[in-house]
């Protein structure tokens, strides 16, 4: 064992000389693993930043958020079992909020009805289009996790008036008032004037994600005033996000009370939850980690036999120092720690070589482009080398098991 | 050339134990449709504490002869038995094994790493035996002190003289204390002048008690040594003391 140990500092020491005696050479050779870890870092990255952009795009939604809609986020293949399902009204929220304040136990903390479509918001000159646009009452304020960048949400009095005040996002605020504040301004909705009394602050959108950037919000009644609710009724639940399955469950069976469906009915009603988003972008987190093996492992592989190519040349340019170290009594196993140990050296500087201009890429992409989610972590750095150190075990043994079975006769005669 | 030194002066140690015990070996190869007979047949005693050439013209089974003694070959038929052990028929690492503890190599080309310095040369055979590195340390400043080579311990082969780094190969092949010093034609790579320098050191070594065997072709150097071995086609034409 402990020889082993002596033998392995060796071979690190030799190895760490050879690479220092042929810089350019082992250079050369490491560029295919430095681009087989590039690519594994920026795939690992760009898929870590899907998931970072999601939560970033969600963050004002809230994660304890249960929504009660018609229609699941998920896609479904048989529509027509859902389409004739009943609206989801608002009076349910009141009802829901009266179980509450009933059960003082429950999962459930408070629901607040929706309704929500896309409109075009005018100011003057500026039009945005297709901005979502959502009616809410007051206690929407207290489930949100958004923070106004000014002004205020609309008040309860506000919320029972109809009045015609609106908040925005802040995308929306920065299209139609370029260099001045909207607060105490008019925009026009289907030809209706609204004040702005607040300005979301800025999330970051991603992938067209629903963002709080690209958001009007007025209270419901308003909204109920201009608009038919119907298909686009929903509610919102907040809950105790620790009982998070718990509370769907509670959910789901208070829904079917209100609406009224017997044992042997099915839910007329579909519980949504965030989880679902993040599952939708489960085929492109995949499509990426595909894409992004066959990339990296089209490079290691190259890369890899970059190495094995030089590591066979090393074993031949010493040859007789291997009859040498042979004939003074290293063993086959002696040898053979050489080389491989060689080859992983070679495969590690260009992993530690390739980490560093992963980095590198992803500080400079997020000065570019700060919109563009990427997350480097202390994971990918464990894989990066893992990966290296595979490859040079991978690719150095062959060439290493050569040389630890050369005849010391026949490599000590070699010139 | 070089003065051969008179014979009546100096010291023959007694010899000790058997050390080498090789019986009827044989060694051939196979070269394409030919088999090549190096050795035919070969039997010889070496003890503790002798002085022996191995003499021969090329083509002789010399060189095949002294891989057989160094551990580095196998007979393909006959009795080898070093240290009282059969060595004949051992595999590849138990004749590692042999080679690091009981023979100490010096070849031709001096075969040094070249970008190791001279104690690290001399302690790579104490790495294959395990030693602790003070240890190690200690044991090769010893033998390069030994060669006289205590002040050129931290300079690489390129920056020795041939001499030198046969020195340095001499103290590598002491360091591990071995049962015999094996020396391939050490003079070869030598001018006369080191040549004698360094014959003078393996005299000096054999005095001090230890057991040599020096295979060359040349007369001079080979009468430096106690004994003659001669070989002829793979056979040994004559064994006799040096007068």
């Amino acid at each position: 064992m402990r020889r082993l140990i002596y033998e392995l500092i060796e071979s690190v020491r030799i190895a760490a000389a050879q690479i220092r005696a042929n810089k350019m050479r082992s250079a050369l050779t490491a560029l295919g693993v430095i681009i087989g870890i590039v690519a594994v870092t920026l795939m690992g990255t760009a898929i870590k930043g899907i998931d970072a952009g999601v939560d970033r795009s969600m963050a004002g939604f809230g994660d304890d958020i249960l929504y009660v809609s018609k229609w699941p986020w998920h896609g479904v293949e048989d529509w027509w079992n859902y389409r004739n399902r009943r609206p989801i009204k608002h009076e349910y929220g009141p009802q829901i909020n009266a179980w509450i304040a009933a059960n003082p136990n429950s999962a459930l903390k408070l629901a607040v009805p929706t309704g929500q479509r896309n409109t075009t918001i005018i100011r003057g000159e500026y039009r945005v289009n297709n901005i979502y646009t959502l009616g809410t009452t007051s206690d929407y304020a207290r489930i949100t996790r958004s923070d106004l960048k000014e002004g205020r949400f609309f008040s309860d009095f506000e919320g029972q008036a109809g009045s015609n005040v609106a908040v925005i996002g802040f995308d929306v605020a920065d299209a139609l008032f370029p260099n001045e504040s909207p607060l105490g301004q008019t925009v026009r909705i289907r030809d209706q004037n609204f004040q702005v009394i607040g300005v979301v602050a800025k999330q970051g959108s991603f992938l067209g994600l629903f963002s709080w950037d690209s958001m009007i919000a007025m209270p419901l009644s308003t909204y109920r005033r201009y608009y038919r609710v119907g298909e686009g009724g929903e509610l919102r639940v907040q809950v105790d996000n620790k009982r998070m399955a718990e509370a769907k469950e509670e959910l789901q069976g208070l829904m079917r009370r209100i609406r009224g469906l017997g044992p042997e009915q099915r839910d007329d009603f579909e519980i949504n939850e965030q989880g679902t988003i993040r599952e939708q972008l489960d085929p492109i987190k995949n499509g990426i980690a595909m894409a992004g093996l066959f990339i990296t492992g089209l490079a290691l592989f190259v890369g890899a036999i970059g190495i094995m190519n030089i590591t066979y040349v090393s074993v031949k340019e010493r040859t007789k120092e291997i009859g040498t170290r042979k004939a003074l009594g290293a063993r086959r196993r002696t040898i053979l720690l050489q080389f491989l140990v060689e080859a992983v050296a070679i495969c590690f500087v260009g992993g530690v070589a390739g980490l560093a201009l992963a980095a590198g890429l992803t500080s400079l992409v997020t000065v570019i482009a700060p919109s563009f989610p990427l997350v480097f972590s202390t994971g990918l750095v464990v894989v990066g080398l893992t990966v290296s150190v595979l490859t040079g075990i991978f690719s150095g043994f062959a060439p290493a098991w050569a040389a630890s079975k050369l005849d010391p006769v026949v490599a000590l005669r070699y010139e | 050339m070089t003065p051969v030194a008179p014979t009546a002066t100096r010291p023959t140690r007694p010899p000790g134990k058997l050390v080498i015990q090789i019986d009827g070996v044989t060694k051939f190869y196979k070269m394409g449709e030919e088999t090549i007979r190096a050795l035919r047949g070969v039997a010889l005693q070496i003890r503790r504490n002798e002085y022996l050439a191995i003499m021969g013209p090329s083509g002789s089974g010399k060189s095949t002869l002294m891989n057989m003694l160094g551990c580095l070959d196998t007979p393909t038929d006959g009795h080898y038995d070093f240290n009282g052990k059969n060595v004949a028929h051992m595999v590849d690492d138990e004749l590692a094994e042999i080679r690091n503890h009981e023979i100490g190599f010096v070849f031709q080309t001096f075969n040094l790493l070249p970008r190791s310095n001279a104690l690290h040369n001399v302690e790579l055979p104490l790495i294959y035996a395990g030693l602790p590195r003070h240890e190690r340390l200690e044991r090769a400043r010893q033998a390069l002190t030994d060669v006289g080579l205590g002040d050129r311990m931290h300079h690489r082969p390129n920056e020795l003289s041939g001499g030198q780094r046969q020195r340095v190969a001499i103290a590598r092949a002491l360091v591990t204390r071995p049962s015999i010093i094996l020396a391939d034609e050490p003079t070869g790579n030598l001018d006369s002048k080191t040549g004698v320098e360094i014959m003078d050191l393996f005299e000096q070594l054999y005095e001090q008690g230890n057991t040599i065997i020096v295979v060359t072709h040349e007369e001079d150097i080979a009468r430096h040594a106690r004994r003659i071995v001669r070989l002829r086609d793979g056979l040994i034409e004559s064994d006799e003391p040096v007068a």
